[in-house]
């Protein structure tokens, strides 16, 4: 008797317990789609051709396939243009930050007995987390160094990342001392300490903060308004200039034929899907470690 | 200093020679961050300044009191521009940490591996593209006559929405569209949380009978408050950061009335209209405002829950 009514109930309870989990996957898929499916739409968009897209025929495949957009966009100057010079800012930019991001987590990754000033550096550095100058001393402090229009107006205010400095330092820390002091029986010295025990064990964190840069720096575009000449617009602030249609007054008529012929809409997300190309090229090694990068940094302690 | 311990050298020229290398090592950026955030620090006098950009920042430009401060309170919509700003910003942190701890809570309840990883894939990602993209995809499937999400409401029978364009749905349309770009990364933090409570605690909820909803209500959430009110804590720095980026990118100017944020303002007035005085006042105000909350949640984070920064 009790043993039916025990059985009855159980079985209320995993039917329950289905239906919940069918619920939970359904939302959870639900939201995968709305992540997913504007990217896709405009994936779509630009391998359609013009015709399907005014006929709003594209919903979730390309119609009447064609490159002629892509083909389009990479027969523009500016566009490779603006992709050197983002190639540039990435490839000075992300060791001269590395560099100076491990150099400064170094030092303070010490204690306070290791290293007495210590407490002064780290409020240096956290008080610029705290209070910044904001927009406009910052860009007058770039005109006044003569950093306008050239590379180093892009890399190097953002080169020191307190951030990627505080989630390197928290790793550091936890590297165990007999390691130096192996090092040091060895007749290191401080800099080769660093250089030759703690950068190769912090492979990890160093991955994540490279992938956080290179993110930061490929994304970025307001400094590139602000401080370079448009012939010198990294892609993402040459993206803008696409996408809001500022740019179609200075095309040469060959190219104003030539755009005439194709939709406006696959033009624009050619561009935006060739933008956002490398970071879903990374996408999975930067899955891998921003999730170390995150729990690091704010549930750490 | 001189406390000998047995890890450490006990002479003192080895630890010196230690902190010289240690100092030689900070000062690159020491000197950038000086240069990059301290300049700009003192830059902020501007705001009390009669600026010429012909002398630049560190030129003596005559002290001009409350000059610019008097003329950035006579732009009529500046009251409206802080409303604006506040509610933006406070609608984004408290749509996106609910949406973000549900959905935290939804991947833990999943059962199915597979389907669990695929859709953390899909959602972390938008997260990771330039806002200059996102405006793009944003201005294609809001479009009141071709976008997508109008053809759904059409077809729902509703009327199309202006959603870039009307005063009355710009600011909701500015926080779903973060929370659309975000929930997925916020939830990172809450599911790390949820994953670091005790497995033992679930074991004996279920031998005292306890089903799921029991066990989220009375473990889970309990186990994550610590790191929600850490959360909420320090995001009341980001209450004047409605996001530049996003809005720069979306807004026009018939949802300036709706739409205008402190920071677009200040961009305006300073780099288009070349004011630089009264929009550093602006930036000023804001600065100090943030760094007073901030101070303040850091501060609360330290003492209540020893969160450290350093």
């Amino acid at each position: 008797m009790i043993e039916s009514r025990n059985r009855k109930l159980s079985k209320r309870y995993s039917i329950i317990n289905l239906l919940t989990d069918i619920i939970i996957n359904v939302i959870l898929v639900t939201l995968a789609l709305i992540c997913f499916l504007p990217f896709w739409y405009e994936v779509c968009i630009s391998f359609s051709s013009n015709r399907a897209i005014m006929a709003k025929e594209v919903v979730f495949l390309p119609k009447e396939f064609t490159f002629q957009a892509y083909e389009y966009v990479i027969s523009r100057t500016p566009f490779w243009k603006s992709l050197w010079v983002t190639l540039l800012r990435v490839l000075f930019g992300l060791p001269i930050s590395l560099f100076l991001i491990i150099t400064a987590a170094y030092p303070l990754s010490k204690t306070k007995s290791k290293f007495r000033f210590r407490t002064f550096y780290a409020w240096y550095f956290f008080l610029t987390m705290l209070f910044n100058g904001g927009m406009i001393p910052s860009y007058l402090t770039v005109v006044q160094l003569g950093l306008l229009n050239t590379i180093w107006a892009l890399i190097l205010p953002t080169s020191v990342n307190v951030f990627n400095m505080l989630l390197l330092l928290s790793f550091f820390r936890n590297i165990p001392e007999s390691l130096e002091d192996a090092a040091r029986i060895d007749g290191a010295g401080q800099w080769r300490t660093l250089w030759q025990i703690y950068v190769p064990v912090s492979i990890p964190v160093l991955a994540t903060v490279t992938l956080f840069t290179i993110v930061g720096s490929w994304n970025s575009w307001f400094d590139g308004m602000i401080y370079m000449k448009p012939y010198n617009y990294p892609l993402q602030t040459y993206l803008r200039t696409i996408i809001f249609n500022y740019d179609f007054g200075n095309l040469s008529i060959e190219e104003q034929k030539k755009l005439a012929e194709m939709s406006p809409e696959s033009v624009k997300a050619s561009q935006m899907i060739v933008g956002a190309l490398p970071i879903l090229a990374i996408y999975p090694f930067l899955q891998k470690y921003f999730i170390t990068g995150i729990t690091l940094g704010s549930v750490k302690g | 200093m001189l406390k000998v311990n047995k890890n450490q050298p006990a002479s003192k020229f080895h630890s010196l020679h230690n902190e010289i290398s240690y100092h030689l090592m900070l000062l690159p950026s020491v000197i950038i961050v000086f240069i990059f955030a301290y300049i700009p620090l003192y830059g902020l006098t501007i705001a009390f300044k009669n600026f010429n950009p012909a002398k630049g920042i560190l030129g003596d430009n005559p002290w001009c009191g409350l000059d610019n401060f008097e003329y950035i309170f006579s732009i009529p919509n500046i009251g409206r521009v802080f409303f604006n700003t506040v509610t933006i910003a406070v609608g984004k942190i408290v749509v996106g940490t609910v949406v973000a701890i549900a959905v935290a809570l939804l991947l833990n309840e999943c059962t199915v591996k597979w389907l669990k990883h695929g859709v953390q894939t899909l959602i972390y990602f938008p997260y990771f593209i330039s806002w200059i993209i996102l405006a793009g995809i944003l201005q294609d499937i809001l479009s009141p006559s071709s976008g997508v999400v109008n053809q759904i409401i059409k077809m729902l029978g509703g009327s199309p929405v202006y959603f870039l364009g009307d005063n009355k749905v710009f600011r909701e349309t500015m926080v779903l569209s973060e929370v659309w770009r975000s929930f997925g990364y916020n939830s990172i933090v809450y599911l790390a949380a949820i994953t670091s409570i005790d497995p033992t605690l679930y074991e004996a909820a279920e031998i005292d009978g306890a089903g799921r909803l029991r066990k989220l209500l009375h473990i889970t959430l309990p186990g994550m408050s610590t790191i929600i009110i850490l959360m909420c804590v320090l995001n009341l720095g980001n209450v004047l950061n409605a996001g530049f980026d996003q809005i720069f990118n979306l807004y026009s100017v018939q949802v300036y009335e709706s739409g205008d944020i402190i920071d677009t303002l200040v961009y305006r007035i300073g780099l288009q209209q070349a004011k630089f005085g009264p929009s550093t006042a602006v930036g000023l105000l804001k600065s100090i405002i943030s760094f007073t909350l901030i101070s303040f949640a850091y501060l609360f984070a330290w003492k209540k829950y020893d969160y450290k920064i350093f």
